[in-house]
């Protein structure tokens, strides 16, 4: 065991650190700033580094050390370095897996860039858990497939120029069999997207309606009927989206509230319950903080089956502890829970700043265990597959 | 950067593992258990022939110089096994004397202590759940102790025991010394023995110990319970997971209902991501001093008490037959309970790490 990253890795922080700090100065960046600030990144090879120049990326040797340094120090900057997870987290390196050639040169160059955002159309309303039961559909006609149905979940679709998303085009087939992979463009006729006003007030999802929109024949992402398969490898991308240093700072911004809030007359950090509840926390913290070093340390020596089993527990556990610093946070604001989030507050998630910010955590932090594979869906998993349980009542996949 | 174990590591474990599965089969481990004294003279002398009594005591004195990770490695196959014997004692009172002792000292002990031809203890509790050497009241005065100890493990049995002392300080105590009397304590967890210890003016030899190394000693011991916490936790998972799937219910294997499986993903989840929480804080007690404190405290107060919830869970899957003295489940609920209790319980720990974290 070494902790250190060695001379030439803190070499390597050092000089990433400049940049950040050049870069930094002239924040807040404009959309255009913004976007060369992330060329000149990809120019250093900073971003991008499993992604081949051909389609805008830095194609640099894996190095999971320099990847983990980058996104530490760019996180840490607060630039505009990571773009929206579904291009650059899902859609792209589904791509690089299995997509066609053309379909790799046409959408990842403009993604890696910032100029094509991507929205996700996997959800309905009749479709959560049991996503493979998915209704909406696409038939082919001539050269064309054409979409009918409803979505819902669709985070960022006012701003996406496309979709990626599963539709059924294979009635007859059983339920996982009958599912394609489609891209189309977000701007056409037949395609209306109506904002969902979430439990906290604030909009960042849709619903997206199906009027017999068309999308090429060709904007297929393997083949007919493989859309589950495709999916998974995209869901794979999805689960790897956390960081490590995230928590550490939710957590630094309710240390924060506890020194500036008070109970009984003295800073409510000197309360013993809020220091033990601190302190009980921190060893949550701690176990996403090491977990995540674990998890770091195999992927970057090439011993990941080592830790198999706590990736499979990261969602949840993140989702558990970020909800047990917005409680927290919430008991902390005291009579100020009883206010409604502010509209500034919706703006800027997780504001640890003003007291309604953390109402709004408070309420925001619902969404934890129901997005992205629910707490529960995780024990089935972490039962099924970490634990050998046997499978539940469900059909097979 | 590497946060990970190496080979000699994952060998050491599996050296321990399979030695606990040859040497301490169920029926022996239920029989000593029943037995009561938490001893078995011939499991020991075959432990220490495999190196367990002298893991980290330096090569020069006959151990085998490995670090507190390597130990803590080894407490947690010792939590998975439920080991009966002295080995927490005996491995602090080696650390303390490793640390702390004069050259003469260390040649005089270190190499029976790592032989396992004596055995060594650590005299630290007093009454009123005191741990914490700034809390310690025993007098040294003139080479005698006076005072009482209480909960030292094994207290009747070791050879030395090493007797934390008014200001921090630590004497060494031989067995049956003149003016000390040791009392047998019926603990809950029958696979470690604890006694109580009268001292009335006993001779003892102070060690001339740099400031710290009594904290150093807490420190190390709440890292090898935290280990042991996870051994044991995860220990009772995998025995309760293969229950689950042979026990049937309603015509079909309990570990069916979600209920069941989503119970044990939970106590999975609460374990698995604190393995980290040992790992550090042993190398940090190496490496990290500054930070080593602290990460002692969060890891015994967040495995320990996690160990414990878990160990309940399980006892909850078994059913009846859970809450019974035959199941060997209570091995490792009441190996929890040690775990949690001893060298300060969670809350204790808890108030330390918002102390330390200057909160």
């Amino acid at each position: 065991m070494d902790l250190s990253f060695g001379p030439e890795y803190e070499a390597y922080r050092a000089e990433v650190r400049e940049f950040t700090a050049e870069w930094s100065a002239h924040a807040p960046l404009s959309h255009e700033r913004a976007a060369e600030f992330r060329d000149r990144a990809t120019e250093r090879g900073y971003l991008y580094r499993g992604i081949p120049k051909r389609y805008g990326g830095s194609e640099r040797e894996f190095d999971a050390f320099r990847e983990a340094i980058v996104a530490e120090e760019f996180d840490a900057s607060g630039l505009p370095w990571r773009l929206g997870a579904q291009g650059v987290g899902m859609i792209v390196p589904t791509l690089l897996e299995i997509g066609e050639e053309w379909q790799r040169e046409k959408f990842i160059p403009g993604t890696l860039r910032g100029d094509y955002v991507w929205c996700q159309g996997y959800s309905e309303p009749g479709a959560g858990s049991d996503l493979a039961s998915l209704r909406s559909s696409a038939r082919l006609e001539g050269d064309e497939w054409v979409i009918n149905g409803h979505k819902i979940w669709t985070s960022d679709a006012q701003d996406s120029n496309y979709m990626f998303g599963m539709f059924r085009t294979e009635p007859d087939a059983p339920k996982h069999a009958g599912i394609s992979y489609l891209l189309l463009e977000v701007d056409q006729p037949g395609l209306e997207i109506r904002p969902l006003r979430q439990i906290d007030g604030a909009v960042h999802f849709n619903e997206v309606f199906f009027d017999d929109v068309r999308t090429p024949a060709d904007w297929i992402v393997g083949k007919r009927g493989q859309g589950w398969q495709v999916a998974r490898v995209n869901l794979k991308y999805e689960r790897n989206l956390g960081g490590g240093s995230m928590m550490r700072r939710h957590f630094n911004g309710l240390l924060e509230l506890a020194r500036r809030s008070e109970i009984d007359g003295r800073p409510a950090i000197q309360d013993p319950v809020t220091r033990r509840r601190l302190a009980e926390l921190e060893g949550y913290v701690r176990c996403v903080e090491t977990t995540y070093m674990r998890q770091l340390s195999a992927t970057a020596n090439g011993e990941e089956q080592k830790v198999s089993l706590p990736i499979l527990m990261n969602k949840l556990y993140g989702t558990d502890t970020r909800e047990k610093i917005a409680r927290l946070g919430y008991d902390l604001v005291g009579s100020d829970g009883l206010r409604a989030p502010a509209e500034e507050d919706l703006k800027i998630q997780s504001n640890t700043e003003t007291v309604t910010g953390w109402v709004d955590q408070y309420l925001f932090s619902l969404a934890g265990p129901i997005a992205a594979g629910s707490s529960n869906i995780q024990r089935n998993i972490i039962g099924e597959r970490g634990l050998g349980l046997p499978r539940d009542l469900r059909s097979p996949s | 950067m590497h946060f990970g174990l190496t080979e000699e590591q994952e060998l050491l474990q599996q050296t321990i593992r399979e030695f606990a599965a040859s040497e301490l089969p169920a029926p022996k481990l239920r029989a000593l258990f029943d037995e009561g004294s938490g001893h078995d003279p011939g499991l020991w002398a075959k432990s220490a022939e495999i190196g367990l009594a002298g893991l980290t005591v330096p090569e020069s004195y006959g151990g085998a110089g490995l670090e507190l990770l390597d130990l803590a490695l080894a407490f947690e196959v010792l939590g998975e096994s439920a080991l009966p014997g002295p080995y927490l004692g005996h491995a602090l009172a080696a650390l303390a004397i490793a640390e702390g002792g004069s050259e003469d000292q260390k040649q005089r002990w270190l190499p029976r202590l790592a032989s396992g031809e004596a055995i060594g203890t650590v005299a630290l509790a007093e009454r009123n759940n005191v741990w914490e050497c700034a809390d310690w009241r025993v007098e040294f005065r003139d080479g005698a102790l006076a005072g009482e100890k209480e909960f030292v493990p094994y207290a009747q049995l070791a050879d030395l025991t090493l007797v934390g002392t008014v200001g921090g300080g630590l004497a060494v105590l031989e067995r049956d010394a003149e003016g000390s009397r040791v009392d047998a304590v019926d603990g809950v967890d029958r696979t470690r023995a604890l006694g109580r210890l009268e001292l009335t003016g006993a001779r003892a030899e102070a060690l001339p110990a740099p400031p710290g190394t009594a904290e150093r000693v807490l420190d190390a011991g709440r890292v090898l319970l935290a280990a042991d916490s996870f051994g044991g936790a995860w220990k009772l998972i995998e025995t309760t997971a293969e229950y689950t799937r042979t026990r049937e219910q309603f015509g079909t294997p309990i570990a069916q209902f979600q209920s069941v499986k989503h119970m044990l993903a939970d106590a999975a989840t609460e374990i698995e991501p604190a393995r980290g929480l040992f790992w550090y804080a042993a190398y940090a007690w190496e490496r990290l001093p500054e930070e080593s404190p602290r990460a002692a405290a969060t890891a015994k107060a967040h495995l320990t008490d996690r160990a414990a919830d878990v160990s309940r869970t399980c006892v909850e899957l078994h059913g009846g037959i859970g809450f019974t003295w035959e199941c060997d489940v209570q091995f490792w609920v009441k190996r929890a309970m040690f775990n949690r209790t001893f060298l300060g319980a969670p809350s204790a720990q808890l108030e330390r790490v918002a102390d330390l974290g200057g909160w």
